[in-house]
């Protein structure tokens, strides 16, 4: 085996032009599928960690139906304590859970006593919410992440709108589920930077002053956030807690919650299936830059060696051995272009990183964007490029070793 | 014994709607260890039939069998095996593989072919290339050395192997006449050493004389055959 490695990797430096030509081909492909994969996959982390660090948590649970009439932040589709309680007695028992954080989600008026304007309300526990969304202290432009009793966590939007700052009182106006509208004076406690998309006019009070001002006989929660250990086990998380969640059913028989991942809760997810798609459509070019390249490159090769390939048959060699030889040869020509475009990714990547490229997401701006190459994404594209090498010269390698001798010494 | 028996051996090509035959009705037989000749003027069907015997091509009809084995049975896998094992060729371009050193070419059918022992290669391959005399050029490419000594490294290259048979076509056509004798004398050699029998399509009247049996093709048919007198067979 090894002598026919010896012999492919001759016969491939034989023409050092037309390979190095191809191999600089498949080397463009491989970086544009790296360069891309690593860009795209920072940015994506960059936001995909924004909005569940920093707003909505990894996974919320809610009772059955409230996802769909979220918008209207409906007052009787909250959790009663029953229910929270076995939801939190499973959540205590998955490891993989690092927090969670019960929140009262309710819409509202502010008014500053002159102007008001409507806003959305959590009422958080901001100890458990802190762990829960790590990043949102960090969304606190001015004051206090503390958010004690009457205080208020005002969007960044509102308060521009309505001249709000640190310590001044405004007045939040709800209605509760039985519709009795009910009003209590906070202070501005401090202003929290509005988050991209719908989630731009949330503000913060505690969950205490949250029952209060909807005047809550006994506790209500209307959602769940978690928070889960290690990021890439969310799919994992997410279909082991659907799973015990679904046991628990109504006396109609239907189940009681339902579980969803940020991907359902947040509109970016659609641009991350987008950025995944595109990256479909980038490896598919890589496929096909590879497949023609060495599939035109080999089959030239067979057409240049007729002779070569007569005289081998003749004397003696086996169909197969003449296949592996083409096989080998198109191989080596695709590792050599991986591992060329890797190399060349590597440098390409660490150029981006040194340029510190920002951008912007929603009111945000100076995104550093950090990509980096995996090693899985190295090892996946190499062989890749390695097996569509293989197959490419597949055909060309078939029609060498069905070369009849005769006809093949025969050629010029 | 008899190593190639040939019973009404024709080949006919087919250039589209028209045939041309090439061989028509040959019937001979070689016996192990003699040195043959097939002469005739060019179109005569020399070559035709060495591609016979050499099973790289099949009769149309007739039967031909070569080492006791009748070569029509034989598949391109089993005719592969069988030339690696049995026959040798030497071309008359000499068809050396250019991306390998002389050495490695006299080596290429004991490695790729029979996958003989490292220790027992490089003895054959040094022995044989010693033969030629082309030990001082082993490390050399084909397109370093000259047009007879490409020769003599396919020579070394189809008697490595240690063929029954060995086909040669014009084997000296390029060869200086002493090249051309020394070469012969070699072969001679080895026929007498391994009994190998070797059979040559030729002009070169070098060759005729030294044929044991010469058959004479005209037309593709078999015109005549005669042995030698004062060449002795093996």
């Amino acid at each position: 085996m090894l002598n026919i490695f010896k012999i492919a990797l001759r016969n491939l430096f034989r023409y050092k032009r037309r390979t190095i030509l191809v191999g600089l081909l498949i080397a463009l492909g491989v970086v544009a599928v790296q360069v891309f994969v690593a860009t795209s996959g920072s940015y994506k982390t960059l936001i995909v960690s924004q909005i569940t660090d920093a707003m909505l948590g990894h996974i919320q649970i809610h009772k059955k139906g409230y996802l769909v009439s979220i918008e209207n932040v409906p007052m009787n589709l909250n959790l009663n304590q029953h229910g929270v309680d076995k939801i939190e007695s499973i959540l205590k028992a998955m490891p993989e859970i690092e927090a969670y954080s019960l929140r009262i989600r309710l819409g509202g008026m502010i008014s500053n006593f002159t102007e008001t304007t409507n806003l959305r309300l959590y009422g958080i526990d901001p100890v458990r919410e802190f762990k829960t969304v790590p990043l949102l202290p960090k969304r606190i432009m001015s004051g206090t992440a503390e958010l004690k009793p009457g205080q208020i966590l005002v969007p960044q939007i509102l308060a521009r709108g309505l001249s709000l700052k640190v310590g001044d009182p405004v007045v939040i106006i709800a209605t509760n589920k039985d519709g009795s509208v009910n009003g209590k004076q906070f202070t501005v406690g401090g202003i929290v930077e509005s988050a991209p998309g719908p989630g731009g006019r949330d503000g913060y009070i505690g969950i205490a002053d949250a029952a209060e001002i909807l005047r809550m006989d006994e506790p209500e929660i209307s959602e769940i956030a978690v928070h889960v250990k290690h990021f890439d086990q969310l799919q994992t998380v997410n279909t082991a807690l659907t799973k015990q969640l679904s046991k628990e059913v109504n006396n109609k028989g239907k189940p009681m919650f339902e579980v969803h991942t940020w991907e359902k809760l947040a509109p970016f997810a659609n641009i991350a299936k987008m950025i995944d798609l595109l990256t479909v459509f980038i490896k598919i070019m890589l496929i096909a830059i590879v497949l023609i390249s060495v599939l035109d490159v080999m089959m030239m090769s067979v057409y240049e060696r007729t002779r070569e390939i007569g005289t081998l048959a003749a004397i003696g060699t086996l169909p197969g051995k003449i296949v592996a030889m083409f096989v080998i040869e198109g191989g080596l020509l695709g590792l050599f272009g991986a591992i060329a475009g890797n190399v060349l990714s590597f440098a390409g990547v660490l150029a981006i990183r040194a340029s510190h490229y920002t951008f912007s997401f929603g009111m945000k701006e100076g995104f550093v964007l950090d990509p980096s190459m995996r090693m899985g994404d190295v090892f996946f594209v190499s062989a890749v490029v390695l097996l569509v090498s293989i197959l490419g010269s597949l055909q060309p390698a078939l029609k060498a070793s069905r070369l009849e001798p005769i006809k093949a010494l025969r050629s010029v | 014994m008899q190593i190639v028996v040939a019973e009404n051996l024709s080949k006919t090509y087919q250039s589209g709607s028209v045939s041309v035959p090439a061989l028509n009705n040959v019937s001979f037989a070689i016996t192990s260890g003699s040195i043959v000749s097939f002469i005739g003027p060019s179109g005569s069907g020399k070559t035709t039939l060495l591609n016979l015997i050499g099973c790289l091509d099949r009769a149309t009809s007739g039967r031909l069998e070569i080492a006791g084995t009748d070569t029509a049975k034989l598949d391109r896998k089993g005719g592969a095996r069988f030339r690696g094992n049995t026959i040798g060729f030497i071309f008359q371009d000499f068809n050396m593989v250019p991306i390998l050193t002389v050495y490695e070419n006299v080596e290429y059918p004991l490695l790729m072919v029979r996958a003989a022992p490292a220790a027992e290669r490089k003895k054959l391959v040094l022995e044989l290339l010693d033969a030629v005399g082309m030990l001082d050029q082993k490390d050399k490419f084909p397109d370093q050395i000259s047009g007879g000594q490409k020769q003599r490294a396919a020579i070394a290259r189809a008697l490595v192997t240690r063929p029954k048979i060995v086909l040669a076509d014009e084997p000296t056509a390029n060869l200086d006449h002493t090249t051309a004798h020394k070469v012969l004398s070699l072969l001679k050699k080895i026929r007498d050493d391994h009994g190998t029998t070797f059979i040559f399509s030729t002009h070169d009247p070098k060759i005729v004389d030294e044929a044991e049996v010469i058959y004479t093709l005209e037309d593709g048919a078999l015109a005549g055959s005669r042995e030698q007198k004062g060449v002795e067979h093996a």
